[in-house]
Formats: structure tokens, sequence, C-alpha cells
């Protein structure tokens, strides 16, 4: 009795990564299949954002790069990570830029300080379409200081504008610190991961979530590639 | 003496405890048409389920999801109570109403919309029909509702406050909706969908006669919230973080002046000034 008592604190201080040195997962995320063709947008009717883009800009449901690459992918651990203390400080940011938003996916912990800039000339009006947190919709007209907000629950939340209806984002609100977003070239890596058995899943907006456990056991990069099929529409 | 006495009190209790039982029997049954409370519902929950399921269920469907057996032939789409998300608020944007706000919502009925005044029920009724209403989401659990805005004693109507709020409208971008004469028909009208994909309009002022009314109530403090909270589910946001609540008065009053039709003081002060505001539209 007395020995499984000491035991239990015995090992939460000697499993910290410190001791054994930190795991990494890392991989990359391809699609297969012929990905839809993003649609041109039309901003004439907003002349001030349309001015900021020498060539017309595009939609951004399915970005892509060299070698089947899939970008804007979020990738995290969504089992297995220990419990985390309370979101960081420092907030993260979502501007709204040429009638775009950057970045297209912003990725932020639950909790944690949501910064949304409008940089242009226009009026914006920012809808998340939460379900699991609350939706919510508020106007920011140029020259407005940044709105601060957060969301408590996990949700991948839809984000729009509807006086300029080709804007379209999303918020993904994750418990956890390991995530990443992916590049263009559809690599990631989420370090700092102590040994221990996780599950990785990687969301895509069109194209759903996939799941895979891994085992970390030191100090290695594990690998996980993960590979989407691609929809035509 | 002493016998007669205890045998007039235990008939006495006899009858306190039937009546008692009647009164908590017909509680809990008769008037919602169910012989005992079920789950967890509270007797006024239990009196607003029987209340729902005569009177709301034909549209709002069996599970408040708004999928009633109406529900295909009706626009706007009747509410989803799984959501909790409403229109018509006291509280800001992204928050619960207040128990009055959903009785309000009751009492008017919803303009332009298949949503009647409920205003023959009765009181206690619609209170029931809240409670009843609130057990469909989780929400109403785990959360408060808002703190409704606070709203300043509204100023006189003068031509500088209309003039004000002519120019608020053309700064906040009102007329991106709504238009530069408010018919609804401004650039980005066509486009607009609500939260679940379905096309909606913005307000058209210029519309109707002297009777015009809006969705969410009628008095210019009503007009004050629809903006200042925004209309949760639909396009229109809030603009409580860039209006300042006098200069929110302002544009009520010029919002006024667009239902052209509609006596009001801001028409009256309108119309002694002449009937023009010297504020250029932007350029489209």
């Amino acid at each position: 009795m007395r020995r499984s008592v000491l035991a239990v604190p015995l090992a939460v201080m000697v499993s910290p990564a410190w001791l054994f040195g930190a795991g990494t997962v890392s991989g990359k995320v391809t699609y297969t299949g012929t990905p839809a063709k993003q649609k041109t947008i039309d901003m004439s009717k907003e002349p001030s954002c349309a001015k900021q883009h020498a060539t017309p800009i595009t939609t951004e449901t399915v970005v892509t790069g060299a070698n089947n690459a899939l970008g804007n992918v979020v990738v995290y651990v969504s089992a297995g990570a220990p419990d985390e203390s309370s979101a960081p400080a420092q907030a993260v940011t979502f501007t709204q830029k040429g009638c775009q938003y950057i970045p297209h996916v912003l990725a932020m912990r639950t909790g944690q300080e949501l910064k949304v800039v409008n940089d242009d000339q226009t009026s914006h009006n920012i809808h998340p379409l939460a379900k699991v947190n609350h939706e919510w919709n508020k106007s920011q007209p140029p020259g407005t200081p940044p709105l601060s907000e957060k969301f408590d629950k996990e949700e991948f939340v839809p984000v729009k504008c509807n006086v300029h209806p080709w804007m379209r984002g999303y918020f993904a609100v994750l418990k956890t610190s390991h995530y990443a977003i992916t590049a263009d070239n559809g690599s990631f890596s989420l370090p700092n991961l102590p040994p221990g058995k996780y599950t990785i899943t990687a969301w895509q907006e069109d194209y759903g979530t996939q799941t895979q456990d891994v085992t970390v056991s030191g100090s290695e990069t594990e690998t996980v590639d993960f590979s989407f099929k691609a929809k035509l529409y | 003496m002493g016998k007669n006495l205890m045998r007039t009190e235990l008939g006495a209790l006899a009858v306190v405890m039937l009546v008692v039982g009647i009164g908590a029997g017909q509680n809990g049954g008769v008037s919602s048409g169910y012989p005992t409370p079920r789950g967890n519902f509270t007797v006024s929950q239990q009196r607003g389920h029987g209340l729902y399921l005569r009177y709301c269920v034909g549209c709002h469907g069996t599970f408040g999801d708004g999928n009633g057996e109406n529900a295909p032939y009706i626009d706007p789409k009747p509410r989803d109570f799984v959501t909790a998300t409403f229109k018509c608020r006291s509280t800001p944007t992204g928050t619960l109403p207040t128990d009055a706000d959903l009785i309000n919502t009751l009492h008017r009925g919803v303009e332009a919309s298949n949503m009647p005044s409920w205003l023959p029920l009765s009181d206690e009724n619609r209170v029931d029909l809240v409670a009843y209403i609130k057990t469909f989401s989780p929400r109403w659990q785990s959360e408060k509702a808002g703190e409704p805005i606070k709203i300043p004693a509204e100023p006189a109507v003068t031509m500088e406050s209309i003039t004000h709020g002519a120019e608020l409208f053309q700064k906040m971008e009102c007329w991106k909706c709504h238009g530069q004469q408010g018919r609804g028909d401004g650039p980005s009208a066509p486009t607009l969908t609500d939260s679940k994909d379905q096309p909606i309009r913005p307000y058209n002022f210029a519309d109707g006669g002297n009777d015009a009314r809006f969705k969410c109530g009628d008095s210019n403090q009503d007009l004050y919230k629809v903006f200042m909270t925004g209309v949760d589910g639909t396009p229109m946001p809030s603009f409580a973080d860039v209006i300042q609540p006098n200069d929110a008065w302002d544009l009520v009053h010029y919002l006024r002046t667009l239902q052209a039709h509609r006596r009001s003081k801001e028409n009256e002060v309108l119309k002694a000034a002449g009937g023009k505001i010297p504020v250029k539209p932007t350029a489209q």
C-alpha cells in the first residue's frame, strides 16, 4: 500500500522529457487522385481589395505543392499527450487583408487569446459558425482596433464574412499544444513528445480527418505520413 | 369532548391532504397531457412540454431542431432550439438570451415569418414554454444568459442626430447589405445566407406603410438592440465594439427616416428641416 503511494509521484518525476529526452513525430501529408480546381475569386464588387492583387486570387479549399503534397492540413496529438497547463499568454492573430484571411487556417489553444485585425479599407464582419463553441458575429469597420476573442472548447470552426462571401477560413481550436499546420510541401513536425503512445490526427477542411497511432520510446523521430483521397468536386 | 375534537382535527387533516394531492396531480399531469412528469423535468417544463406538443411541434419538431412537419414549406425556417442561437436578444452576440427575451418573442411573434404572436396564451403558459424549449440544448445547463446591454436614455430627435446617424450608416457600411435607401438591395445582398446556408434578405426599411415592423420589436430601443447585439444566426453582426452608445441613438434616428411611409418623430423633424440630409453616399 505504502509502496504504491510512493510509486505514483516517482513515476511522475521520472517521466518528463528532460530525463529521457523528447521524441519527435514528423511526416508528410499527400493526396491521391485529382483535387478539385480552385475557383478564381471575382473581387470587382470591392475595388479597394481587388487592386491589392496583381493577379486574381483563388479559393484555398485545397492547397497543394509538388509531389502531391497537401498544405493547410492541421496535424495534432489528439490522444496520449499529458494534460497541459492553460493556454499561452501570447495571442494568435487573424488578419483580414485584401479581402482574404491570413492565415486561411489558424490554429490556437482553447482559451488562448485570438486577435482579429482588419487591414483593409472596407468593413468586414467576422462570423465564426461555431457549433460546439458559441456562434457570434461582429462588425469591424476600417481603422478600428483589433477584436479580442477566445474559444473555450475544441472545435474546427468555419469563419466567414457575410459582406464578402468569398472570404472563408477556419479556426482550429485545440486542447493540445502539440500541433502543426502543413506548409505547401506537406511536411509537419511535432517535437517535444515524451515517451508514450499517441494518436495523431490530420484534418483537412474538405477531406475530413484521419488518425494514426504512434509510439515514441526515446528521443528518436518517428515518421507518420498521411494520404488523403482527393475529391473531384 | 377531547375525543370529538381529535376526530375533527383528523378529518380536517384528511381534507387538506386530499386537496393538496389533487392539486399536485393536476399540476403534474392534466394540463401537460401526461399523467406523470417525464424524466427530470420540473413541473413547469412538464407543462411546457404539453403546450409545445400542442402549439409548436408542427414547425419546430419533436426534437426542437426546427425540422417539424411544416418546416419544408416555411421560409425563413423555424428556429433550431438545439443550437440555442437566438435572433432577438437584449444580450451581446454569442451569449444566451434572457428568459424575458424569449417570452417577448412569444408575445410579439416574428414579423415576416410564420411565427405568430402567442398573445392568446397565458403568461404562465409562456413561462412554461420557455422552460421547456431550454431543455433542447445543454448550453442552458452550463451557462447563464448574457448580461443585457446597457442602453442610455434616448436623446432628443434633432436634425443633427439624424445627420450624424446618416454618417454612421456610411462609415459602418450598412449600405453594403441594406442599400443606400435601406431597401435591402446593397451590393452584398444577393449573396447572403444564414448560418444554415439558407438564402436570407437584409431588412428593407423602405417597404411597408405606417405599420412597418421589425422582427425583434418595434420600439426605438428594440432597433437599438438589433445592431448593438447582432441578429445571431444571420449575417447581421453586432456593432457594440465599434459604435458608442450615444452614437447608436443617432443611427436609430437615421434608420427611422428610411421608413419613409411610417409616421415618426424622426420623419417629422426631417420634413420640418426640408427633407434633405446633408450626407453624401459613398461611391459604390
